[in-house]
């Protein structure tokens, strides 16, 4: 099989599979909980119901509301179409990908808070607010990982990913601080605990959840779709990273990719049964952690490996 | 003259015994007797020739008795709480129901928004005034902003509105609006005293049936001067404490759910189920409904009855203490309770905050020693008040040490000799002209109820004083300086019932 087919394989796939991952973290945490919990499939099943329901809108919206569901699905799905799912690069890929590529997916935070602004109600202000914050700090996280990436493999795509290798202990320290740093950014980016409760009814302690509280019916069904994706990307991500593209065959990758993206999201369950959330200022500890673990990673690069050439 | 009239717990006391003062000597010698340790139980206004008859109940913990105290006011007087704070909610009460105004009031608005019973509230003469509508104190500037929650919230609790005035995320003050519960059961059991009357004053607040049952059956009891049974007074005590057990284990579980601590949560959740079927196991109902009847108790505990009940503690209390554990002893728990949502021991007295709340914030006071119903029946072991510093932390371990104490008294009392009579010979005598004051520990706090009769059997005037109406000014002061996104568990660590405050 040609790469280019393999690779346009994965991304059907990656649509059709995302929204099990929810279900995923949803099972691990009522396994921890003793409870029996819902289907892996359940986030299917809602996303049906939704899509059959109606919405009502809010009187103060001026569309951007309406508007904001579709942009968001839509630029992650096109965000997908840059990132090595398989473990094999997009054909899409090219110079400075990386950079669009998270642009993207803030594009797609971007309209979601024009659309909670829109709806003038005060939990969706502070909502919006929190969301800006704490992306805002995430997003030096995500440019200090991606910088250490680039001075690794000396790319400046997405097809770093692949190419990273512990080919040394020092580009291995490097990997694993880089990853340990992009596993907080996906807790946080993915509204997971601690730094979010995807669980809560409490509007007051909410960041994403209160965006998106005006939405019902196909809408939200976008939404969280939009978001079990978007789960799924950043978990590719973080698999790609720790196992670079190592000549086993499709099909074996294939097996790695998948069986490390549920891997992934079984971790995130255990995490979120095990600790509490943290409360508001600390989050923002957390991100600013990542950071400095991408720059400790970076400095250790260019000190004990010959730094940027 | 005496300023007060001493009345024992539980017990009636002819109507003219109660002294009549005079404005000044009323407000001088209730103010005095507050600061002097006493607290205020229950403040409460009634018709009389033309008039109105404002009584004061006060507990006095160093003589285990309530101080009993009244004045006459016309239209209006000037109001206590200047100088009482403590007085501040039964002062507006008293101007929504009657009308008489308390000049110099710093916050004078509706409480429950009803209509007012005199045709005259200070507000909207006769109408009811538009519930939730009220001046909220507010912030200007700015950067400043408001956010208002509720009456309707996520999730099935009960409606409430709460104003908070914000800059950023900070809570510069929190105002509470409530009323949306009320269903007039003052009014309702007001008038012939039916055997329904007991069932009424229980749904006041549904979490604490038994406690609301136990307080109108003794009130019941004083009036036709019988006195309930040992066994029963026992069952009713056991019943209590299961009453605690299942409600501070449901809170500790929404605790944990607030911060988004899986397990406790699950499992607490799961275990306050164990504890209601307990409780239903003594009489049939999962919420204690019906078991306390005038004179006595519904069921006995036979022998069988509690060897299970007391095999079934023991299976579930291990499981209790380890789910509890789970949660005390992980440290991401512990950082989002400690340090949050303070009350200070100065702000609760002068509030005068009750029960578990007052208790979280190191105040040693407790009904079950300050003024037992009958002295000499077996207590619940005290706790310790160590720690005790007034924030979400304390109040959840207040919670779980009197979990722990209240498992002791159960078995204690389980194991012991439950047989007698379970009833007296209650006749359902209610003689004229008399009042009668009767205080319970519920799980909360504090639950008091005043009775005033009329004509022979029938209640002129029925106040209850829930616990919760003491402390919603302590969790509106918990939030100042807060976290907004910390109200949540400020609110669940104080728990207080919305019905039980609008009645």
């Amino acid at each position: 099989m040609k790469p280019a087919i393999y690779w346009i394989l994965w991304l059907i796939a990656s649509f059709i599979l995302c929204p099990i991952l929810p279900g995923i973290i949803n099972k691990v945490k009522a396994f921890f909980a003793g409870r029996k919990g819902p289907s892996v499939f359940q986030l299917y099943y809602d996303l049906f119901k939704l899509l059959k329901k109606g919405s009502v809108i809010s009187n103060t919206s001026g569309g951007l509301l309406k508007l904001a569901p579709c942009v968001s699905l839509a630029a992650i799905m096109v965000a997908a179409l840059l990132l090595p799912l398989g473990i094999v690069n997009s054909p899409l890929a090219f110079q400075g990908d990386v950079i669009l590529f998270f642009y993207l997916l803030g594009t797609a935070r971007l309209v979601t808070v024009w659309g909670a602004l829109d709806t003038g109600s005060s939990f969706e202000g502070m909502g919006a607010s929190r969301e800006m914050q704490f992306s805002a700090l995430a997003e030096a996280a995500i440019f200090g990982i991606i910088g250490c990436l680039a001075t690794l493999t000396r790319r400046g795509d997405l097809t770093m990913l692949p190419s990273t290798a512990f080919s040394s202990s020092i580009h291995a320290v490097a990997i694993l601080l880089c990853a340990l740093a992009f596993f907080i950014i996906l807790l946080m980016e993915n509204c997971r605990v601690p730094a979010d409760d995807p669980n809560t009814h409490l509007e007051l302690t909410m960041i994403h959840e209160a965006m998106i509280l005006d939405y019902a019916g196909p809408d939200l069904a976008l939404i969280l779709y939009g978001a079990s994706l978007k789960l799924w990307l950043f978990a590719s991500f973080f698999v790609i990273l720790l196992f670079p593209a190592i000549s086993v065959g499709m099909l074996l990758s294939s097996v790695i990719f998948l069986g490390g993206i549920v891997a992934a999201a079984v971790v995130v369950g255990i995490i979120e049964s095990s600790i509490a959330r943290y409360r508001f200022i600390k989050v923002p500890q957390m991100l600013v952690g990542a950071l400095g673990l991408s720059l400790i990673a970076l400095i250790f690069l260019i000190f004990f490996d010959g730094g940027v050439k | 003259m005496d300023l007060f009239y001493k009345l024992a717990n539980g017990s009636s006391a002819d109507l003219s015994l109660i002294p009549v003062l005079s404005e000044e000597e009323f407000r001088k010698a209730v103010i005095e007797t507050v600061k002097a340790g006493s607290r205020i139980e229950t403040m409460f206004a009634m018709p009389e020739e033309k008039m109105f008859r404002i009584f004061a109940v006060l507990l006095t913990p160093a003589e285990h008795i309530l101080n009993i105290t009244s004045m006459k006011v016309s239209e209006k007087y000037q109001a206590l709480t200047p100088e009482l704070a403590a007085a501040h909610l039964f002062e507006r009460e008293i101007a929504e129901q009657y009308g008489i105004i308390p000049e110099g009031h710093p916050n004078l608005k509706p409480v429950r928004f009803h209509e007012s019973y005199a045709n005259k509230a200070p507000w909207t003469g006769e109408k009811a005034p538009e519930i939730g509508n009220i001046d909220f104190m507010t912030m200007q500037g700015k950067a400043a902003h408001e956010v208002a929650v509720g009456p309707i919230h996520a999730g099935v609790i009960e409606p409430g509105h709460f104003r908070f005035q914000c800059m950023g995320e900070d809570v510069y003050s929190l105002e509470i609006s409530l009323g949306y519960q009320h269903r007039g059961i003052e009014k309702m059991l007001e008038g012939k005293v039916t055997p329904r009357t007991i069932r009424f004053s229980e749904t006041a607040a549904g979490d604490s049936s038994i406690a609301e049952a136990t307080v109108c059956a003794s009130i019941l009891e004083a009036l036709d001067g019988v006195e309930a049974t040992p066994a029963a007074r026992k069952i009713r005590a056991i019943a209590l404490e299961l009453e605690r057990i299942a409600n501070h284990v449901g809170d500790l579980g929404a605790l944990a759910g607030d911060v988004a601590f899986l397990p406790t949560a699950s499992f607490c959740g799961r275990i306050r189920g164990e504890y209601l079927n307990m409780t239903a196991e003594l009489c049939g109902n999962r919420f204690g409904r019906g078991l306390v009847v005038p004179g006595g108790v519904k069921a006995g505990i036979e022998p069988e009855r509690a060897e299970k009940i007391l095999k079934w503690i023991e299976r579930v209390y291990p499981e209790l203490k380890n789910a509890l554990d789970l949660m005390f002893d992980c440290p991401s728990v512990l950082d989002r309770l400690e340090n949050t949502g303070k009350v200070s021991k100065e702000v609760a007295q002068e509030l005068g905050l009750v029960g578990m709340a007052g208790r979280a914030s190191g105040l040693l006071l407790d009904t079950r020693y300050d003024l037992p119903l009958k002295s000499g029946d077996p207590r619940v072991k005290r706790i310790s008040l160590k720690h005790c510093t007034g924030e979400v932390m304390a109040r959840a371990h207040v919670r779980y040490r009197e979990i722990e104490t209240s498992h002791e008294f159960i078995i204690r009392m389980l194991s012991e000799d439950l047989k007698g009579d379970i009833r007296t010979q209650y006749s359902g005598r209610v003689p004229a002209g008399k009042i009668a004051v009767a205080v319970v520990e519920s799980w909360r706090g504090e639950l008091c109820h005043a009775a005033v009769t009329g004509e022979e059997g029938t209640f002129r005037r029925y106040k209850i004083t829930d616990p919760s109406f003491h402390n919603w000014t302590g969790l509106a002061m918990a939030l100042r300086g807060e976290q907004i996104s910390n109200f949540p568990i400020c609110n669940k660590s104080f728990n207080l019932s919305y019905c039980g405050h609008d009645l």
